[in-house]
């Protein structure tokens, strides 16, 4: 299949890795990615939070470009995917406001393509049994907790995400890997990665706490790794726990692509800033 | 004129929030309650209330992180979240002077870094936050932490046609 491809900034730096390893992966599983022409900001919070039109005539811009190629777009980026997913819904629900945007942007907004997270492509077009065959390096002792968090799922109408309180995709994309996904109840919590980026000091220890008890209920629940699908949740969990607590956080698609045996994998493990190597180094996997 | 409840309302433009029967269950389900000043569920009865200086003053509508939990929740679909969105909207039209102060700088930063480039260069980015906030020393660690394992992208490619970016900021002014 074919696909339009969207980084967004966050994949061009904080998440070189997220973009590396989704490409070496749709690769892998036969996904032709063409990235959208000179795409640009999809604006983030930073947008919503302070212009509304601005906030919806950003991705809009993206999406004109996109659909010039008339296929689905893939939104590697939880909060990207969430602007897109936003900025879709008022188009196709106000057309006053459709036409103000597209008079802003300079483009007409057909709103023929699907939006879609790469979690999602996976699960549902390349499928469990699809993966599994590709599979060389079963992820054994591996034990991630699947964490969703907050953007590819909330708000439910917006973002059409199978289940938002339980959702399941990655689980079982995790589990095709041979890992034992363990269970725990805060798949959907926010980690206050939106805040605590942006806000470095006066509310830091809000951001330590917020990651602090999403590191310390993974290891409750049994589990020896977290595994994201957001750069911005990655950045977070990443830089901002406390050493008692911390355990490695990967991308889903890194683990894809070390089970499936692709080249790649000891450069992006080497960018986190907490170490998985002794880990998976412990369990014979790298 | 039309009230503060009315504006909120007909910027938020969903489910009017005289719907929200005060349930609490976005204040219970909302992970930054415990840090900020006023409860969701307070907001929405001080709106009713018109309280306008109070809300408009408050931590809440800077703390609120987006996270779009309140709106899933919310047996009445009020969009809470968008709310928030109206509320620091209508904070910073008032010329209020935001209770969490570097919140806003962070997004003005950010905003102004995508005018440059069309997308966000986070090293320059984070300069021109700090210029902004005057907090130039935390992170510097972790700054220079992550430019050792090769996180950071000094020279990542820029948007070329920058002027239909322009265009988007001159007329959403």
């Amino acid at each position: 299949m074919k696909v339009s491809y969207y980084p967004g900034c966050s994949l061009h730096a904080t998440g070189k890795e997220y973009d590396q390893s989704v490409k070496a992966v749709s690769k892998a599983l036969d996904i032709e990615l063409k990235e959208i022409d000179d795409w640009s900001c999809c604006g983030a919070t930073a947008a919503h939070s302070t212009n509304f039109k601005l906030s919806i005539a950003l991705p809009a811009r993206n999406l004109i470009a996109a659909e010039k190629d008339a296929m689905d777009v893939m939104v590697p980026c939880a909060a990207c995917f969430s602007r897109f997913k936003t900025a879709e819904h008022h188009l196709k629900k106000n057309q006053t406001l459709k036409a103000e945007i597209e008079e802003i942007v300079g483009g007409k907004y057909q709103g023929g393509i699907a939006i879609r997270n790469p979690i999602d492509i996976i699960y549902k077009d390349i499928g469990k049994d699809a993966l599994e065959k590709k599979v060389v390096k079963q992820l054994k002792g591996l034990k991630p907790v699947a964490y969703y968090g907050c953007l590819l799922l909330r708000p439910p109408d917006v973002c059409e995400f199978d289940d938002y309180e339980n959702p399941i995709q990655m689980d079982e994309i995790l589990k095709a890997l041979g890992a034992e996904v363990m269970p725990w109840s805060y798949k959907t919590d926010c980690c206050g990665g939106s805040l605590t980026l942006g806000n470095m000091s006066n509310v830091k220890g809000i951001g330590f706490k917020m990651v602090d008890k999403l590191m310390t209920m993974a290891r409750e629940a049994g589990a020896n790794c977290l595994v994201t699908a957001c750069p911005v949740c990655m950045a977070n969990l990443d830089e901002r726990s406390s050493e008692s607590v911390r355990l490695p956080v990967f991308y889903f698609t890194e683990l894809m692509a070390l089970a499936m045996g692709l080249p790649g994998p000891e450069n992006w493990f080497k960018m986190h800033n907490i170490d998985s190597r002794p880990l998976l180094g412990s369990l014979g996997l790298f | 004129m039309e009230t503060f409840l009315e504006e909120v309302n007909r910027r938020i433009d969903g489910v009017p929030i005289q719907r929200c029967y005060h349930c609490r269950k976005c204040t219970a389900g909302c992970p930054l309650t415990s840090e900020m000043d006023y409860n969701i569920n307070k907001i929405i009865k001080m709106i009713q209330l018109g309280m306008r200086d109070e809300v408009l003053n408050s931590s809440t509508i800077w703390l609120c992180v987006s996270c779009e939990t309140c709106i899933t929740r919310c047996p009445n679909q009020v969009d809470i979240a968008r709310m928030m969105d109206v509320l620091r909207q209508m904070a910073i039209e008032s010329g209020v002077t935001p209770k969490e102060k570097n919140i806003l700088k962070f997004h003005e930063a950010f905003l102004s870094n995508i005018k440059i480039g069309g997308r966000i260069n986070e090293p320059l980015m984070m300069v021109q936050y700090k210029l902004k906030s005057g907090d130039l020393f935390s992170d510097m660690a972790m700054g220079m932490s992550m430019l050792m394992r090769g996180k950071l992208a000094p020279f990542s490619p820029r948007t070329k046609d920058m002027k239909s970016v322009r265009r988007m900021f001159e007329k959403t002014k």
